[in-house]
């Protein structure tokens, strides 16, 4: 059984502070901010070895990025993936949701046969999700997106869904494509003997020589999405607390509300 | 003179760093209150291969060297004193083994040693045997292919919980300290059985227990270097295990000296935080120095030690050095924080108590000076 596991370098949470928006052309400036895997995609690594602890199975990370997202690939190596491929190139710089699906799905059927693949629910900086079902579609593959629990057996893989209230239970025939959120598992660290690994392993990249995809439909090029303004949301006014005994706290609530018009059905 | 680590080494500490900071420290309070072996911790610990950092390859260690094992420790140790004491107290069941022992017994007892599988221990202390280590009262007879152990042990850290114990005895009790011996003891051998626990000023939940000889027979491929390598192999470890008691004092030191910083850039007083103030200024000021001055002391002794050099002179001078300062720091903290830092609400007063162990415990501040003093009249 083979398992890809797509993996994004995102910046660190804790570094949130520091990260700025280019307001030029409206793009997360990274200089000077620790990144880290998306913690999504570390569930989904974590996910990935655990089924190759039950059912021997090979597990590639890849990630689509700068040359340092090298980094975040080399952590998956000393978790414990077999293998890790970087996808770099100039000409993917840019690339959105639709342009990245695509060219993953290239580099993933470059690599070969795979059972399975796995991706966090989403990136904490972009938070779309869309790269996940995007590329499996792309593949032409079963997707299900949001799972929180997975059984294989005989060439299907059974799962939870987490929905908003409540879970369903999804089969897809493998090979299929999941999306998995926190609640499915919890990373392990990786260990000495996995670093010390991880630090000699080649991590190979894969640009548009290997690919040879049409400027067309990768990067800015290929990308349909334009980002027209990125900002920081207004912070919500600060509330009023109203004071005194219940019938005026009440009787002040219903003014306020009929003042904006939010008590019109009430005669 | 390089004083850089090397890139495997800042590896290592960034992830160690990372697991101390984010499993082990939210723990500690909560260890030390419950006074419970803390499992959770040792497994954390075990599953990163923490345990194999000094032993060779060849026994299922990552043979990385004892300064890289000391930055390791000192961060465990900053994040909880009690679980950077039983990593510690293990190294004094690796070291004889792998200085002393035979290879069959390396073989047999350090792969599980390694991985974290099972902890070792070091049994001298007894109730007349303390400083005076060549007072030992417990026996080791010659019998049936083997030897018969009888007496206690007392203060034992890592007791009962160990699997693979290094108790020393004594075979001729005329002869003192070249009477004695080491012998490998496993948990679960017949007439070896643990008493009570004992309970301390600080560090409750590290396991300092009673050990219980009682006709204990051990094979004769147990015996750990020969039959009158007993004291030797107790001063060697005790000299290695200076530098994992001085780190962990180092480790206290570092964690109390944060708190006072932090404490006294946030409390207001006099409209202003009593960080501007020069009396606590020079407080953090000694604080930093003496420190900085305990950590290279206790590298210097592992580099040494991995160099393959003669280490006890700084591991004495470490020990000293750090476990003084961590009272110092420890005591100063308290001050720092006021009224606050001696309420339990703050974790400075358990580092003040936990400090004091370490001025005690792998030979007092006073035998240290004894043993520098011998030393360096000797040069």
């Amino acid at each position: 059984m083979h398992i890809v596991v797509c993996i994004k370098q995102v910046p660190d949470t804790e570094e949130l502070s520091r990260v700025r928006v280019n307001p030029e052309d409206n793009t997360i400036v990274r200089e000077g901010v620790k990144s880290i895997i998306n913690p999504f995609d570390e569930n989904a690594l974590e996910e990935a070895l655990r089924i190759k602890e039950r059912k021997s199975a090979s597990v590639t990370a890849i990630s689509m990025g700068p040359p340092q997202a090298k980094e975040a690939l080399r952590k998956a190596l000393a978790m414990g993936a077999d293998k890790a491929f970087l996808i770099s190139d100039s000409a993917f710089a840019g690339s959105d949701t639709w342009a990245t699906s695509f060219i993953l799905s290239k580099a993933i059927k470059k690599l070969g046969n795979f059972d399975l693949i796995i991706a966090g629910k989403q990136a904490i900086d972009g938070d779309t999700a869309q790269v996940g079902p995007g590329l499996a579609e792309c593949l032409g593959i079963p997707q299900v997106t949001y799972v929180r629990k997975l059984e294989i057996k005989d060439g299907m893989i059974r799962t939870e869904r987490t929905l908003e209230d409540c879970f369903e239970v999804v089969e897809a025939k493998l090979p299929a494509l999941i999306t998995v959120t926190k609640e499915i598992n919890e990373p392990r660290y990786p260990s000495l003997r996995g670093l010390l690994r991880a630090k000699k392993m080649e991590i190979p990249v894969l640009t548009n020589e290997d690919l040879n995809l049409p400027s067309d439909k990768v990067g800015l090029e290929g990308s349909p999405t334009r980002v027209v303004r990125v900002f920081t949301p207004e912070p919500p006014p600060k509330g009023e607390i109203i004071e005194g005994d219940l019938e005026k706290k009440v009787d002040r609530v219903i003014e306020e509300l009929k003042k904006r018009n939010l008590l019109r059905w009430l005669k | 003179m390089d004083f850089d680590l090397t890139e495997e080494q800042k590896m290592i500490l960034e992830l160690v760093e990372e697991v101390s900071e984010k499993e082990i420290a939210p723990l500690a309070d909560e260890v030390a209150e419950k006074g419970e072996f803390p499992k959770k911790n040792i497994e954390k610990l075990a599953s990163l291969d923490l345990f194999g950092i000094t032993i060779p390859k060849r026994y299922g260690g990552l043979e990385m060297g004892y300064l890289t094992w000391t930055l390791v420790a000192e961060r465990i140790s900053r994040a909880c004193a009690t679980t950077g004491l039983i990593f510690g107290a293990n190294l004094l069941c690796t070291f004889p083994l792998l200085n002393f022992g035979s290879e069959e017994q390396k073989e047999r007892f350090l792969p599980p040693l390694a991985q974290g599988k099972s902890l070792g221990a070091f049994a001298l202390t007894e109730p007349e045997a303390g400083s005076d280590a060549g007072n030992v009262q417990t026996s080791a007879k010659k019998d049936k292919g083997g030897y018969i152990l009888n007496g206690n042990k007392i203060f034992i850290t890592n007791g009962e919980v160990a699997d693979t114990y290094i108790i020393i005895a004594n075979l001729d009790k005329r002869r003192g300290p070249r009477g004695l011996a080491a012998f490998i003891v496993e948990k679960g051998n017949e007439g070896f059985s643990f008493g009570q626990h004992f309970k301390k000023m600080g560090l409750e939940a590290l396991p300092n227990v009673e050990l219980i000889l009682r006709d204990c027979w051990v094979p004769q491929e147990n015996l750990l270097g020969g039959e009158k390598k007993g004291f030797r192999i107790a001063m060697e470890t005790f000299a290695a295990g200076r530098i994992g008691v001085g780190i962990g004092a180092l480790g206290i030191a570092e964690a109390a000296f944060r708190k006072a910083r932090d404490y006294s850039k946030e409390r207001i007083q006099f409209g202003r935080p009593i960080s501007s103030f020069q009396a606590v200024q020079h407080i953090l000021a000694d604080m930093a120095t003496k420190i900085e001055a305990a950590r290279y002391l206790l590298y210097k002794a592992a580099w040494l030690l991995d160099q393959g050099k003669p280490f006890e002179k700084y591991a004495s001078m470490g020990k000293l050095y750090a476990s003084e300062t961590a009272m110092w720091v420890s005591t100063k903290a308290v001050q720092v924080l006021g009224g606050y830092g001696y309420m339990k609400d703050y974790p400075v007063e358990r580092y003040m108590r936990e400090a004091k162990l370490f001025e005690i415990i792998e030979g007092t501040s006073e035998i240290q000076r004894n043993i520098l003093a011998n030393l360096i009249l000797k040069e």
